[in-house]
């Protein structure tokens, strides 16, 4: 371990740092917005380093983890999410009474695990990372205890989070009994070297493996079905935070493993991906139509979106389209995010504890009818939702298009245009479920009642107003993320 | 000719500010101008015109230190398109440092006088706020005349033009939702557009010749363009014909010549400042400029050269012939302007560049003198009718309507000597400079055109002589009736002199007027030393008759007595006739029965208006009509809309899709659709039970089918 070592490093290590730090110095501080304001602190000080280490290519403790243009990307992106992660959360935890320090904490570790799968180049790297990043969503989880859906959402996700890391863990010991290493640049030198024999049958189903665990991770089907429990017993700003943080840090993990290490396993694995996509894509927009429930609609949303972005992976063997795949992956990242967060943000502001109900009650005002009348009550609100749904279903002037136009084009460069045309199916039914909170916003009447917060208002306009303006000049966005897709080990 | 490039004085890396210092101006009262007065806005804006000023200077001192050297300051690229390459250069030669100390010398004056005259505009209009907005205009023209300038290329010369023209449509139509008095009115934005039509006409000769060159010679620069002339003149003599008959209809246009001059007297409706400034000294000149910056190609096409100044001399007459018949005062001089304009453009069309450059500049004098006089008269008039429907009381006010009143009307006015003897002073000064009397600057300027007609064309010389008579004889008239006899109108014996702000710049002007031909006197010829270092033009051999060679130290005594001892004969006419006995209230003017319809015809502009609105705007709006009412509305919408597409359409609607096909097929396919959605949805939805085992299952399921696929194939 030289210097050189931890400064490849350092945005991550300082995260870390400042976590624990915060997890001690909270204890003696009685107003929590400070501890608030100093985990923001530490995120934005993470994203300025990473921010400062964009452009540079090295690799770092032996091979281990890698610094590229793919690592900084993500290593900007997870501490914004981070951020807003927070800004939603704050008045929240005050008025739902579950205002603890150990959240923000607990939020920057999550993240730092994030960012170390940004940079992992060895499989066990990466477990370590998906361990790092999911045991504090655990917690964060079921973080509105004594809420029983909010504990019940914990379990169920430690549970089967325990479930697919167990299939990650076993397909990476595949892969290693195949390749004898579980360095990405070495399993690509064992593939080339073609001594697998029968092995390699190893390695497919090692690789098949680690595609299912991660594929749950990442919420695809059949993986998905923790996703509708989880996202809707959670506190919303932790839903809001997993639906975006740990997605993008499952498909890290899965662009970086199978872009590098995987091409070979294009013929046999492409096809599975080709159906996880299809069936991810139908069933998250299909089932979305059935719910009343705007966080499990959201939540389906997501498995929706999920499918989108495995459509890219189709052409992670295919040299031609390979950068363009991990580029539009990352942009659509990028969208979603921001839309996502929007949207979980509107969701926060619809939300109230029924002051009579016990402490043990679910969170009302999550109905999709409850956000009957807000286009008159508030409309800024009411027109930045709309945004959100716009963008999501992939319609102008939104980002969403500009993200949804970018994937489909590499897919049908990678020749698949019959993934394209179920993609854009599915986009349509999921115009129905979208388009119908629109719908119920204007033309029902009712009196909402909202929360105005200052940072709450701020991550919804702000959210809003870059989905808008992004569209319009989304060159740079993209023109970063296509240097992301240059990957170094 | 040669671009110096490498004797540039650090001073030439100036020539910019003479663009962006009113463009600041300008940009400073729009940003604060709504905190600030009236005298720190109209300040402000003289100031920013000012440094124009001062800048100009300084340019003519770098090029006087510089022997006259043409300079051209580069200073950012502007188009690149394949081959054409048009930087956006500023031009220093003496042509343009002259136009440009013309613009903004005269320009600052006029500035300065419009902050009084613009104060009691805006109140008599009762709307104060558009106060800033004149000067904001104001320091776009400005800025807008020194690109046109100081462009390098033809293409920047014509963006100037364009924005010039502009400036002149938003100040023609400054108050384009009233009349003089301030009544609702449409007059002034129709005069507005008059004007922006009528030169985009000319505009389009311009373009044709900008375009034509471009096709000859490849580039719009002027230094390109100029060294191939003679090349091309001598392979394709008629492409720089062409080229310089489509420029003078842009002349035509901007510099209110045949046929194009109808909108200059409409033009008069923007306030008088704007008339003395756009419309008197500087952008009606532009013309004039373009002709004498194009000297190589114009000396190169005789015949072309010829029709310019045969224009520029029929004008001349013709304006005055009208100016005789008018009785608003800023109407005689929107005609006289027409007519000096054609003096110069006769002069410039002869290839005399230095003496239509030597009119242009003391026209500018003293025409910016007599218009912003004739504001002043207009001006006290007001406030003479102001100071009487104050008096008189309310009473009689309410009772019957109030009386039309035309402040400029000439025929209102009389007396005005002792009611505003400084204005009156002024004005005198003016006319005798305009009619050419010794030693006004007119006499010089109009006397180098005349030997130059009479040397050069003689029947150029005598239509141009005879313009020259008119003009005295105009003036005369404008001033016996202005000035002398006794006031028509009550407001002309209430009228009031006005204040020093406006009359100090006319002080100014008139200093110039009266000493402007010290510019370029004969034997001297400071200016045309100064302006030979741009316009070289070859020595001709003439054969003159001997009159025309005597020569006082430069001056053709034959030619200044006639013409004197004729603009002094003209003003002894006007005094015979509105003089000795002046007009009284309603009286006819006394011209009108001798000459009968002639001078039925000078009053009514010789019907040209009326005759352009026969044969080409009830001609355009038939057209129009036709194909509003008959092709599109009646041919497209009603027949072939509505008949052919849409009863088609019907027809087979009828046909194809009736009751039966149309809900029981396609309306059940899709709402099945819809529903077979809805019910997957539920049927999946049912399997979200909320058990860990099942979701467990499901992942074990799907593994078992991945790994199964995997192991089988």
């Amino acid at each position: 371990m030289t210097p050189s070592d931890l400064l490849s490093i350092l945005p991550l290590l300082v995260l870390v740092v400042w976590a624990c730090a915060l997890l001690l110095v909270d204890l003696w501080l009685k107003r929590k917005g400070v501890t608030a304001f100093l985990a923001a602190l530490g995120l934005a000080l993470t994203a300025g380093l990473a921010l400062a280490q964009a452009g540079e290519e090295t690799t770092a403790f032996g091979g281990m983890v890698a610094l590229d243009g793919f690592a900084s990307f993500l290593n900007v992106l997870f501490p914004l999410s981070g951020l807003l992660g927070i800004a939603v959360a704050y008045g929240y935890l005050k008025r739902m009474n579950i205002e603890r320090g150990e959240y923000y904490s607990l939020l920057l570790f999550s993240t730092a695990g994030m960012m170390l799968m940004a940079h992992a180049a060895d499989l066990v790297v990466v477990f370590l990372a998906l361990e790092f990043l999911s045991l504090p969503l655990y917690v964060l989880a079921a973080f509105a205890r004594p809420r029983l859906d909010s504990e019940e959402a914990g379990l169920k996700y430690f549970l089967l989070g325990a479930f697919a890391s167990a299939f990650v863990i076993y397909g990476i010991a595949l892969i290693y009994g195949a390749t004898g290493t579980t360095s990405l640049s070495g399993i690509v030198a064992a593939i080339e070297a073609g001594s697998l024999g029968t092995s390699g049958l190893l390695l497919t189903i090692g690789a098949a493996l680690f595609l299912v665990g991660f594929g749950f991770k990442v919420a695809a089907v059949p993986f998905h079905m923790w996703t509708p429990d989880v996202y809707h017993g959670a506190p919303t700003p932790v839903t809001a935070f997993m639906a975006v943080g740990a997605k993008a840090a499952g498909f890290a993990a899965l662009l970086r493993v199978f872009v590098t290490a995987f091409p070979a396993l294009d013929a046999d694995l492409t096809p599975v991906v080709w159906v996880l996509a299809a069936l991810t894509m139908f069933v998250g927009n299909v089932v979305a139509i059935a719910q009343t429930n705007i966080k499990r609609m959201l939540a389906y949303s997501s498995i929706a979106h999920a499918g989108y972005i495995l459509m890219a992976f189709v052409a992670f063997g295919n040299p031609a389209t390979r950068a363009d795949a991990v580029a539009s992956a990352l942009f659509y990242l990028v969208t979603y995010a921001l839309t996502s967060y929007g949207a979980w943000a509107a969701v926060i502001a619809l939300e109230k504890q029924d002051p009579s109900a016990g402490s043990g009650q679910a969170a009302s005002g999550l109905e999709i009818n409850d956000f009957a009348g807000l286009g008159r009550r508030r409309p800024a609100l009411a027109a930045a939702m709309t945004v959100f749904m716009l963008s999501l279903t992939g319609m102008p002037p939104t980002l969403g298009l500009v993200g949804k136009f970018y994937l489909f084009r590499t897919v049908i460069e990678a020749g698949q245009v019959w993934l394209a045309v179920i993609g854009v199916l599915t986009s349509l039914i999921s115009a129905y479920y979208y388009l119908r909170v629109v719908v119920v916003m204007y033309m029902r009447e009712g009196a909402p009642e909202t929360t105005r917060e200052p940072w709450l208002d701020f991550t919804w306009a702000v959210s809003a107003l870059a989905t808008v303006i992004l569209s319009f000049l989304p060159m740079a966005l993209f023109a970063w993320a296509s240097a992301a897709g240059v990957m170094g080990f | 000719m040669l671009l110096s490039e490498t004797a540039i004085s650090p001073l030439f890396s100036l020539a910019p500010l003479i663009v962006f210092l009113p463009v600041l101006g300008l940009l400073l009262n729009i940003i604060f101008g709504g905190r600030m007065g009236e005298k720190a806005i109209g300040w402000l804006a003289s100031v920013a015109s000012g440094l124009t000023f001062v800048v100009s200077s300084l340019l003519a001192y770098g090029l006087w230190a510089a022997h006259g050297e043409t300079v051209v300051v580069p200073f950012a690229d502007w188009i690149t398109i394949g081959s054409l390459h048009i930087p956006w250069n500023f031009r220093v030669d003496t042509l343009s440092v002259t136009m440009m100390l013309a613009v903004s010398g005269v320009g600052t004056l006029i500035h300065i006088y419009a902050i009084g005259y613009m104060h009691e505009d805006v109140r008599f209009k009762n709307d104060p706020k558009r106060f800033r907005r004149f000067f904001v205009f104001l320091n776009l023209f400005i800025a807008m005349m020194m690109i046109l300038v100081s462009g390098d290329s033809y293409l920047m010369l014509f963006v100037g033009w364009e924005g010039v023209g502009l400036c002149s449509f938003l100040l023609i139509g400054f108050w384009y939702d009233m009349d003089t008095l301030g009544r609702p009115s449409w007059a002034n934005s129709n005069a507005a557009k008059k004007a922006f039509i009528t030169n985009r006409i000319g505009d389009f000769g311009f373009l044709l010749a900008a375009l034509t060159m471009f096709w000859a010679f490849g580039s719009v620069q002027f230094g390109e363009v100029f060294g191939k002339a003679e090349e091309i003149a001598a392979a394709q003599p008629a492409v720089i014909i062409a080229i310089t008959l489509f420029m003078l209809i842009g002349v035509t246009g901007k510099s209110a010549q045949i046929p194009l001059y109808v909108w200059l007297p409409d033009a008069m409706a923007g306030p008088t400042p704007v008339s003395a400034l756009i419309h008197a000294a500087t952008m009606v000149t532009a013309g004039v400029y373009l002709v004498a910056r194009s000297w190589p190609l114009y000396t190169l096409a005789p015949d072309a050269q010829y029709i310019v100044a045969m224009v520029g001399a029929v004008t001349a007459l013709f304006a005055a012939t009208i100016a005789v018949g008018q009785y608003d005062i800023k109407k005689v001089l929107a005609y006289s302007t027409i007519s000096q304009l054609g003096f110069m453009v006769a002069a410039v069309g002869m290839g005399a560049f230095v003496a239509g450059m030597f009119h242009l500049v003391t026209h500018a004098f003293f025409k910016a003198l007599l218009f912003l006089s004739a504001g002043s008269v207009i001006l006290g008039l007001e406030r003479g009718h102001h100071h009487l429907a104050h008096h008189k009381g309310h009473e009689e006010h309410e009772g019957k309507h109030e009386e039309v009143f035309d402040p400029g009307d000439m025929r209102n006015m009389g007396g005005l000597r002792k009611r505003m003897p400084v204005t009156f002073w002024l004005y005198i000064i003016g006319t005798l400079a305009l009619a050419g009397i010794f030693p006004f600057a007119g006499f010089w300027s109009k006397d180098e055109i005349l030997l130059d007609a009479a040397k050069l064309h003689p029947e150029i010389f005598i239509i141009l002589t005879t313009a020259a008579f008119f003009t005295a004889f105009y003036m005369g008239r404008q001033i016996w009736m202005v000035f002398f006899g006794e006031p028509r109108h009550e407001a002309a014996a209430h009228a009031e002199e006005s204040p020093k702000i406006i009359t100090v710049p006319l002080m100014v002007l008139a200093g110039l007027s009266v000493l402007g031909g010290a510019l370029n006197l004969p034997g001297v010829h400071t200016l045309g030393h100064w302006l030979e270092h741009t316009i070289e033009l070859a020595e001709h051999e003439l054969h003159l008759p001997a009159w025309l060679e005597i020569s006082w130290g430069g001056l053709n005594p034959v030619v200044a007595l006639v013409s004197t001892l004729l603009a002094l004969l003209a003003i002894y006419i006007s005094w015979l006739i509105y003089g000795r006995k002046p007009l009284t209230a309603g009286q006819k003017d006394p011209l009108k029965k001798p000459l009968g319809f002639i001078f039925t015809g000078m009053e009514n502009k010789w019907f040209v208006d009326e005759g352009y609105w026969a044969v080409f705007v009830n001609r355009y709006v038939d057209i129009a009509r036709f194909l509003a009412d008959v092709v599109d509305w009646r041919f497209w919408h009603d027949w072939f809309h509505d008949k052919v597409i849409a009863g088609t359409y019907v027809w087979l609607s009828h046909i194809a899709l009736n009751r039966y096909a149309d809900q029981k097929g396609i309306d059940a396919f899709f709402n099945g659709l819809g529903d077979l959605t809805k019910r997957l949805s539920a049927f999946l939805r049912r399997l979200q039970n909320g058990f860990v085992r099942s979701y467990a299952l499901a992942v074990m399921l799907g593994v078992i089918v991945i790994v199964g696929y995997l192991l089988m194939k």
